[in-house]
């Protein structure tokens, strides 16, 4: 770890004015922070400590939706009443990531921000175009288990490791952010991007911007949902394949559709397509194997990953059976019904 | 045999004694300081030294108020700076739960949180889970359980269930399992230890 000046903000003004240069950063939670740190892939030269912002509110909206500070803590929101109430993809989604002490630690804003877990990203004696472009991708034809088959580029086939983004991508969550120079909101569709030919760039978030908040929309699914997460060990580890499913069925038709994968790309996979193909399809085995087609048409593997073709297609007609159903998948027995 | 100095070295200790090895500590006290500041700080200094950030926090129920490197991580400041070695370090990337202790009551991995960042926080560690010589009632179940082999995981395993209880979700086997997968047993110990866990539960 190099050396860091530390510095600590009491609201947002202030945090805005104390990260401005090259080499600062943000530090809530730091659960990936400090341990990129460590490893000297992520080297500030000054942390903003934000944990005393007064962003950890979880508020209803005027219009039906909730609005999520950046510094709820993933345990609180998972456990929070109004989000396993009217959003339990969410909480279920957060539930099947990490473990308890890292839940307790890990921010709302710094789990949309982590950073992948490809190894090669990680181990600093190999090349990695994401930690330090132009100089190659190690996983291309490497160790590529954990890495990506969908909308993957020549230079980085890293994946976003989040659970819970998986579901805020499939509520289509929004995210609000701040800066000296004003406010926006970035759809969660449009926040993290594709690697391309700048895969060190993993978000449109830009220098000198700080996540506020996350809103939830109205519509939470809460009747027919699931998330399902498959992975090498039952527990505390990272997905394979994760598929947050949510549907509106009215007489064995589906109205709406709402389909993201997670562990498949550089983002929260969503194919609009084949959400709309779903649309007034009766819920049935054929539909949903239909879907699955449609989301995996350009899927590609590159060896140690190409079974996740195989597995995410099952993936998702299981987790709109399930969805469909009303019986989401339990994050605490793992029994795959 | 290979000629690599790093693979070289690791012989040259493997064949010393254990006697050789802590008589040389003993003769070697700059060595050992060497180490340890490089444990606690890690590699690749910068141009500028970091500036030492006041702190104050209570842990175990005593107030310290220090001065520390702001690299300087929980569990380095408890193991290296406070001598309260009940907290072990095993992965230090938060992938083990070995350093688990309750922060503000809340179970947190100690090798991923930045001392300076505990500003007026209350930490408690395995030392500090007792009332005086008394044992916590989950130290007393593993013992009775006999949840552990090594005991490495122990003090991070016990101050997790303490988190988990105090949480009060995890009520089955199965949910006391997924809410202690943070914390890794490479003994192998778990049935024991969701048993001993399961008594406190049952008592409380």
């Amino acid at each position: 770890m190099i050396t860091f000046e530390y510095a600590r903000a009491s609201d947002v003004p202030e945090a805005l004015r104390l990260v401005a240069g090259d080499r600062a950063k943000f530090i809530a939670g730091g659960t990936n922070l400090v341990d990129l740190m460590k490893v000297d892939v992520e080297r500030p030269t000054k942390l903003v400590d934000i944990t005393r912002l007064p962003l950890s509110g979880v508020d209803r909206l005027q219009g039906g939706g909730v609005l999520v500070g950046a510094l709820v803590r993933n345990s609180d929101l998972a456990n929070h009443p109004l989000v396993q109430e009217r959003y339990p993809v969410l909480a279920s989604a957060i539930m099947a990531g990490a473990s308890g002490q890292l839940r307790n630690m890990a921010s709302t804003g710094g789990n949309v921000l982590q950073r992948t877990r490809c190894p090669y990203f990680y181990d600093t004696a190999t090349p990695c175009n994401k930690r330090v472009p132009g100089t190659g991708c190690s996983a291309i034809d490497g160790f590529n288990r954990n890495n990506g088959i969908l909308g993957t580029s020549a230079s980085c086939i890293a994946t976003h490791p989040s659970d819970m983004c998986v579901a805020l991508a499939m509520l289509g969550a929004i995210v609000h952010v701040s800066s000296l120079s004003g406010d926006r909101q970035i759809p969660m569709a449009d926040f993290h991007r594709l690697p391309g030919d700048t895969p060190n760039r993993d978000t449109n978030l830009e220098s000198g911007e700080i996540i506020t908040a996350v809103e939830l929309p109205a519509v939470g699914y809460a009747a027919n949902y699931t998330y399902l997460k498959i992975r090498d060990r039952m527990s505390y580890a990272f997905a394979l394949v994760s598929v947050a499913a949510g549907l509106i069925v009215e007489g064995g038709v589906i109205k709406d559709a709402r389909l993201a994968l997670g562990g498949v790309a550089h983002k929260p996979w969503r194919n609009p397509a084949a959400e709309v193909a779903l649309r007034g399809q009766p819920a049935n085995t054929a539909t949903f194997s239909g879907a699955a087609d449609l989301l995996l048409r350009d899927a590609k593997g590159y060896g140690h990953n190409t079974f996740k073709i195989d597995l995410a297609r099952r993936c998702i007609s299981r987790a709109l059976t399930q969805a469909a159903r009303g019986t989401p998948q339990s994050q605490s027995n793992k029994k795959i019904l | 045999m290979s000629d690599k100095p790093g693979e070289q070295s690791y012989q040259s200790i493997a064949h010393t004694t254990r006697r050789e090895l802590a008589g040389a500590f003993v003769a070697a006290p700059m060595a050992m300081t060497l180490q340890i500041s490089l444990a606690s700080a890690q590699s690749t200094p910068a141009a500028a030294p970091s500036l030492p950030s006041p702190v104050g926090v209570t842990i175990n129920g005593r107030l310290y108020a220090l001065s520390l490197d702001p690299r300087t991580t929980l569990i380095d400041l408890l193991r290296e700076r406070l001598d309260l070695t009940g907290t072990k370090k095993g992965c230090d990337q938060g992938q083990c739960g070995a350093c688990t202790v309750l922060m503000n009551g809340r179970r947190v991995n100690s090798c991923l949180v930045l001392a300076v960042m505990c500003e007026g926080a209350q930490i408690t560690t395995i030392e500090g889970l007792g009332k005086g010589a008394q044992l916590h009632p989950l130290q007393q179940a593993f013992i009775d359980r006999d949840a552990f082999q090594c005991g490495y995981c122990t003090p991070g395993q016990i101050c997790s269930a303490a988190g988990m209880i105090s949480e009060g979700r995890a009520r089955t086997a199965d949910e006391i399992r997924e809410a202690m997968s943070g914390n890794i047993c490479r003994c192998g110990a778990y049935p024991n230890i969701v048993a001993a866990i399961q008594d406190v539960m049952g008592q409380s």
